[in-house]
C-alpha cells in the first residue's frame, strides 16, 4: 500500500484555485518530485498535506489512515516530517537544542519541568546532525547559519520522529548548484536506507532527474503529467509549461 | 426606559464617541506609520483639555469665533508639542525594539502628569461652556444639550476630513503607502524622517483637538491620561489597528453601549441590585475581549501577518559561568546576614525589592521566554494579594496558608483569563491583558462591601513570629528567592525550553508536534502564581490593600523593571526591579515632582541603553572579554 495517498484534492483562495482536484501516491522508498512554476500551487498543496491548511474537499491518507483535517502537530505524530521553502527554525537555540526539543516533543517529554532541556536527547540529537553532515556545526546559534546549512538542520529535525513520509519544500532552495546535489544525494541515501517517502518540489532539474525516481508535474493547480523521469520530460504538456515559461527544462538531464 | 430615554442616551453616546475617536484615529495613525503604540497619547489628550481650559478661560468666554478659536489652538499646540517630541525623542528610538519604544512613550506619561500638575494644579478644572451653544433643546420632551449635538457632528465631519486628507493629497497617499509597506516609502525617495515626524505631528494634534473639545463638558483632570490612553486602545484595537473607519465604528459602538450603561443605571433582578452605571467601568473591555475573541484582528482591520522580528534574537541561553553562581551565592548569604547590621528602613526596602524582583522575574517570564508581552500583569499580583488580604479579614484563614492559596487564586485568574489571552499575539494580546486588568480593578474598586472599594482593606499583619521586621525579611527574602529560583529553572527546563521554541517559530513548533497554544496557557497560568505570591508577600509587608496594586500604573511600573534589566536576560528583572524601587525611594523622598524624573531616567535610559542595563554590561563585558 502506499505511504502516502491524495485523492481529488482542491484548494481556491477567493477566486483562485490553487489546487484543483489533485490525485498522486508516495511508496516507501520512493522520491516523487513535485515540479511546476512558480505559483502553480507547490506550497498549497503541501499545507494541505501536513494539516497546515484545510482542502475544500479531497482526502489526504497516511498508511491507509485518513488524516485530512488534522492539526499539523498530530500528523507529525503519526510520523510525517516536514521542511518548509521559507525555513523554520529556532533561532535563539544552538543547532543541537533545535534538534533536542524535536525530540523532546517526540518522547512527550514537553511538560516536563526537573530536567534541563539541553541534557536530554543529546547523543540523539547528534547522532541525526552528523547524518545531515552538520556535527561540526552543532554548538552554533542557528540564527547565524548560513541558508544551505539550515536546510540541512530542518532536515535533521524532519527526521527526529523517524518519519514515514518526508514533505520537503525546495529543499535545496538558496543552495550553490554543488550543494544541491549533494544535499539530494545524502536525502535518497537516508531514504532508501530507511523506507521513508520523500514529496520534494524542487525548481533545478539536475537536481530533480539526478534524484527523482517519479516526477508529478502542477500547473496553475492541475496536476499534467505523473510518471517516470524519462516520460515526463518528453510530455509535450509538460514541455509547453516550461518552455512557455522561458524555463530551463530543456537543458536539464 | 422609554423611547425618549433610549434616544437621549444614543445621542449621549454619539456626543461622547467623537472626542474619543479623534485620539484613536491619532493613535491609529501613528501606529500605522511609525509602527509606535504611542502610551503617551492619553497625555496630548490630556495636555490638549488643560490648555484649551485655560485658553478659552482667558479668551474663549466672548463670541463663538473666539470660543472656536481656542479650541483649535489648543490642538494646534498640542500637535507642536508632538512635533517636538517626534524629533528630540522618538526619531532616535525607531530602531530601537517594539519594547523600548513604548518604555520611552511611559515615560513621557510620567514626565507629562507632572508638568500639569505643577503647571495647573491638582484640583478639577471646569471651562467655560461654549459661547452660543449653552442652552438645550428639546429631543422628545427632554432636553439636550445644544453643544452636545455639534460634537455629534464633529465626529463624521473629522472622518471626512481625514479621509480626504489621506485620500486626495499626496501626502495622505505617502502615508497609506508608508502604513502598507515601509520600506517601499524609503525606495521612493521619500524622506522617511519627515513624514514620520508629520504623522507624529498630526496624530498629537487630533488627540489635543479630541481634549479641548471636552472642555465644556468635564472638567480638566490629572487621571485623565490614563482613562483615555486606556479607552483610546479598546477603540482602536476594536476597530482593528490601523483602520480609522474602525476606530470611528467601533468609538460609536463604545460609546452608545457606554450611555445605555450610564441610562440604565441600577436594576433589580434575582433579589439582588446589578448597577449597570458601575458597569460602565468594564463594559469597554468586556466587548472588547469579546470582539478579539470573534475577530481577533479587530471589526475592520486586516488579519495581521507574520509579526515583524523586532529585537535581534537573542543568543542561546547558556547557564551561569561559576564565579556568577558563587557570586549570587554570596549576594544571598550577605543579604540573609543583613539585618544583624541595619536599621529597619533599608530592610524594609529591601523586601519591596525583592517582592517586585519576583513580579518582575514572572512578567519577564512571560515577556521574554513565553514571548507574551502582558500590560496587565498587576492585576495576579493584586489577585494574589486580595484572596489574602480578604482570608485573613473575613475566614481568619491564618497567613501561612495563604502564601499557598494567594498564589493558587492568582493562578486561577490567570487560568480564566489566560484562555482567551493565548488566541491572540503581539499588541492584540498586550492589549487584551489590559482589559482584563482593567476588569479586575474595577472589581476591586467598586465592590465596596468585599474588597473595600477605593479605600481598600487594612489591618492584614503577619502572625507573631513573622511580625518583627527582620523575620518578615527573612521570609521574603526566601520565599522571593525560591521563586526566582524556580522560574529560571523551568526557563531552562523542557517546558521552558519549547516555550522558547515556540516563541521562535511558532510554524515549526506546530510541525514538529508542539500545541503551543496549551504551553502558553500553562505559562501564563503559572506566572500568574508567582505575581501572586509576590502579591500575598506584598499585602503582608504593607499591612493593607488598595486596587492601586492592580492598577495600570502598577503594570506599567513591572514594565518598567524588566525593561529596565533587558528583557534578553535573565538577571535582568531582578536588578531592573532593585534599581526602580531604589530609584523610586531616593527620588520620591527628595523631590516633590519625582514621576517627572523617574519618567527623565527611563527616556535617557532607553536612550543610552537600548538593550536594558544588563543587556548593556553583558555586551561590554563580552566585547572586553573577546
Ligand atoms: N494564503 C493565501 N492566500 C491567498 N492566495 C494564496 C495563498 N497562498 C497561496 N496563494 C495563491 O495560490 C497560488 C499557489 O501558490 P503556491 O502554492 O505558493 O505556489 P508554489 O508553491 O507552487 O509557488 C498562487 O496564485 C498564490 O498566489
Ligand atoms: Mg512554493
Amino acid at each position: 500500500m502506499s505511504v502516502l495517498a491524495v485523492r481529488d484534492l482542491a484548494k481556491a483562495f477567493g477566486g483562485v484555485q490553487a489546487v484543483r482536484d489533485i490525485s498522486f501516491a508516495v511508496d516507501s522508498g520512493e522520491l516523487l518530485a513535485l515540479i511546476g512554476p512558480n505559483g502553480a500551487g507547490k506550497t498549497t498543496c503541501f499545507n494541505m498535506l501536513n494539516g497546515q491548511l484545510r482542502p475544500d474537499h479531497g482526502s489526504v491518507t497516511l498508511d491507509g489512515r485518513e488524516i485530512t483535517g488534522l492539526k499539523p502537530r498530530a500528523v507529525w505524530r503519526l510520523g510525517v516530517g516536514r521542511t518548509f521553502q521559507i525555513t523554520a527554525t529556532f533561532g535563539s537555540m544552538t543547532v543541537r537544542e533545535n534538534v533536542q526539543i524535536a525530540l523532546i516533543s517526540h518522547h512527550r517529554r514537553a511538560f516536563s519541568f526537573w530536567p534541563r532541556a539541553r541534557d536530554l536527547y543529546g547523543a540523539e540529537a547528534d547522532a541525526l546532525l552528523a547524518r545531515v553532515g552538520m556535527a561540526e556545526q552543532a554548538d552554533r546559534p542557528a540564527a547565524v547559519l548560513a541558508y544551505g546549512d539550515l536546510k540541512r538542520l530542518e532536515l535533521a529535525v524532519a527526521l527526529a520522529n523517524a518519519p514515514r513520509l518526508l514533505l520537503m519544500d525546495e529543499p535545496t532552495a538558496g543552495m550553490a548548484p554543488k550543494e544541491r546535489v549533494e544535499l539530494m544525494a545524502l536525502v535518497a541515501g537516508i531514504v532508501r536506507a530507511e523506507g521513508i517517502a520523500v514529496l520534494f518540489t524542487e525548481h533545478d532539474m539536475d537536481v530533480v532527474f539526478a534524484h527523482a525516481d517519479r516526477i508529478i508535474v502542477l500547473n496553475r493547480g492541475e496536476l499534467i503529467a505523473d510518471g517516470k523521469p524519462d516520460a515526463v520530460r518528453a510530455d509535450p504538456r509538460v514541455q509547453q509549461v516550461y518552455l512557455g515559461g522561458g524555463s530551463t527544462f530543456g537543458h536539464a538531464g | 426606559m422609554t423611547l425618549a430615554d433610549i434616544t437621549i442616551q444614543l445621542l449621549n453616546g454619539l456626543a461622547g464617541a467623537s472626542s474619543l475617536f479623534l485620539v484613536a484615529a491619532g493613535l491609529s495613525l501613528i501606529f500605522g506609520v511609525t509602527r509606535i503604540v504611542n502610551f503617551a497619547h492619553g497625555s496630548l489628550f490630556m495636555l490638549g483639555v488643560y490648555i484649551a481650559y485655560s485658553l478659552t478661560d482667558q479668551f474663549g468666554r466672548g463670541s463663538p469665533l473666539a470660543f472656536w478659536s481656542c479650541v483649535l489652538a489648543a490642538g494646534v499646540a498640542v500637535g507642536v508639542i508632538g512635533f517636538v517630541v517626534e524629533i528630540l525623542l522618538l526619531r532616535r528610538i525607531y530602531q530601537a525594539p517594539e519594547l523600548f519604544q513604548l518604555l520611552a512613550t511611559f515615560g513621557l506619561v510620567l514626565v507629562i502628569k507632572d508638568v500639569v500638575l505643577k503647571l495647573w494644579g491638582p484640583e478639577d478644572l471646569l471651562g467655560p461652556r461654549a459661547p452660543g451653544l449653552r442652552g438645550a433643546v428639546q429631543v422628545m420632551g427632554k432636553s439636550f444639550p445644544e453643544y452636545d449635538l455639534v460634537l455629534i457632528a464633529v465626529g463624521p465631519i473629522m472622518l471626512g476630513l481625514i479621509w480626504l486628507v489621506l485620500n486626495r493629497t499626496r501626502w495622505g497617499v505617502l502615508v497609506r503607502a508608508a502604513t502598507q509597506d515601509r520600506d517601499m516609502v524609503g525606495a521612493l525617495g521619500v524622506n522617511q524622517a519627515w513624514l514620520f515626524t508629520g504623522v507624529f505631528a498630526l496624530g498629537s494634534f487630533l488627540a489635543g483637538l479630541g481634549g479641548a473639545l471636552q472642555v465644556p463638558r468635564e472638567p480638566a483632570q490629572l487621571f485623565l491620561d490614563i482613562t483615555v490612553i486606556s479607552d483610546a486602545f479598546v477603540v482602536v484595537v476594536v476597530g482593528g489597528l490601523g483602520s480609522i473607519p474602525g476606530a470611528f465604528l467601533a468609538a460609536l459602538l463604545i460609546g452608545v453601549i457606554k450611555a445605555f450603561c450610564i441610562g440604565i443605571g441600577d436594576v433589580q433582578a434575582f433579589g439582588t441590585t446589578f448597577s449597570f452605571s458601575k458597569f460602565t467601568l468594564v463594559v469597554e473591555f468586556v466587548v472588547m475581549a469579546i470582539v478579539l475573541v470573534i475577530r481577533p484582528w479587530g471589526l475592520l482591520g486586516k488579519p495581521a501577518g507574520e509579526p515583524r522580528h523586532t529585537a535581534a534574537t537573542e543568543a542561546p541561553l547558556k547557564p551561569l559561568p561559576g564565579w556568577l553562581v558563587l557570586g549570587f551565592a554570596g549576594l544571598g548569604a550577605a543579604l540573609l546576614v543583613l539585618p544583624v547590621f541595619t536599621q529597619s528602613y533599608l530592610l524594609i526596602l529591601l523586601i519591596d525589592v525583592f517582592v517586585f524582583a519576583l513580579f518582575a522575574a514572572s512578567l519577564h517570564f512571560l515577556m521574554g521566554p513565553a514571548g507574551m508581552v502582558s500590560f496587565g500583569h498587576a492585576a495576579y499580583l493584586g489577585i494574589g494579594a486580595y484572596a489574602a488580604a480578604l482570608m485573613v479579614l473575613r475566614a481568619g484563614i491564618p497567613m501561612e496558608a495563604t502564601l499557598a492559596l494567594g498564589p493558587l487564586a492568582a493562578a486561577l485568574g490567570a487560568l480564566l483569563f489566560g484562555w482567551f489571552v493565548v488566541r491572540l499575539s503581539g499588541v492584540y494580546l498586550a492589549m487584551l491583558t489590559l482589559a482584563f486588568a482593567q476588569i479586575v480593578w474595577s472589581i476591586a474598586f467598586q465592590w465596596d462591601g468585599f474588597t473595600g472599594g477605593s479605600n481598600g482593606l487594612i489591618g492584614i499583619w503577619p502572625p507573631a513570629w513573622a511580625a518583627e521586621k527582620e523575620a518578615f525579611y527573612h521570609l521574603s527574602l526566601v520565599l522571593c528567592a525560591a521563586g526566582l529560583l524556580a522560574l529560571r529553572h523551568i526557563i531552562f527546563a523542557p517546558f521552558g525550553a519549547i516555550l522558547r521554541a515556540g516563541r521562535d517559530s511558532p510554524l515549526r513548533a506546530d510541525a514538529i508536534g508542539i500545541d503551543l497554544r496549551r504551553h502558553q496557557w500553562f505559562a501564563f497560568t503559572l506566572v500568574g502564581a508567582f505575581a501572586g505570591l509576590a502579591g500575598v508577600l506584598h499585602v503582608f509587608s504593607k499591612g493593607s490593600i488598595s486596587p492601586e496594586t492592580l492598577g495600570i500604573a502598577r503594570s506599567v511600573d513591572g514594565l518598567v523593571m524588566v525593561l529596565l534589566g533587558g528583557v534578553q536576560t535573565l538577571t535582568g528583572p531582578v536588578v531592573g526591579a532593585g534599581v526602580f524601587i531604589f530609584l523610586q525611594d531616593e527620588i520620591a523622598r527628595r523631590v516633590e515632582f519625582w514621576r517627572a524624573i523617574l519618567g527623565l531616567v527611563i527616556i535617557v535610559l532607553v536612550l543610552a541603553f537600548p538593550q536594558g542595563i544588563v543587556g548593556f554590561l553583558r555586551g561590554r563585558f563580552m566585547r572586553a572579554a573577546a
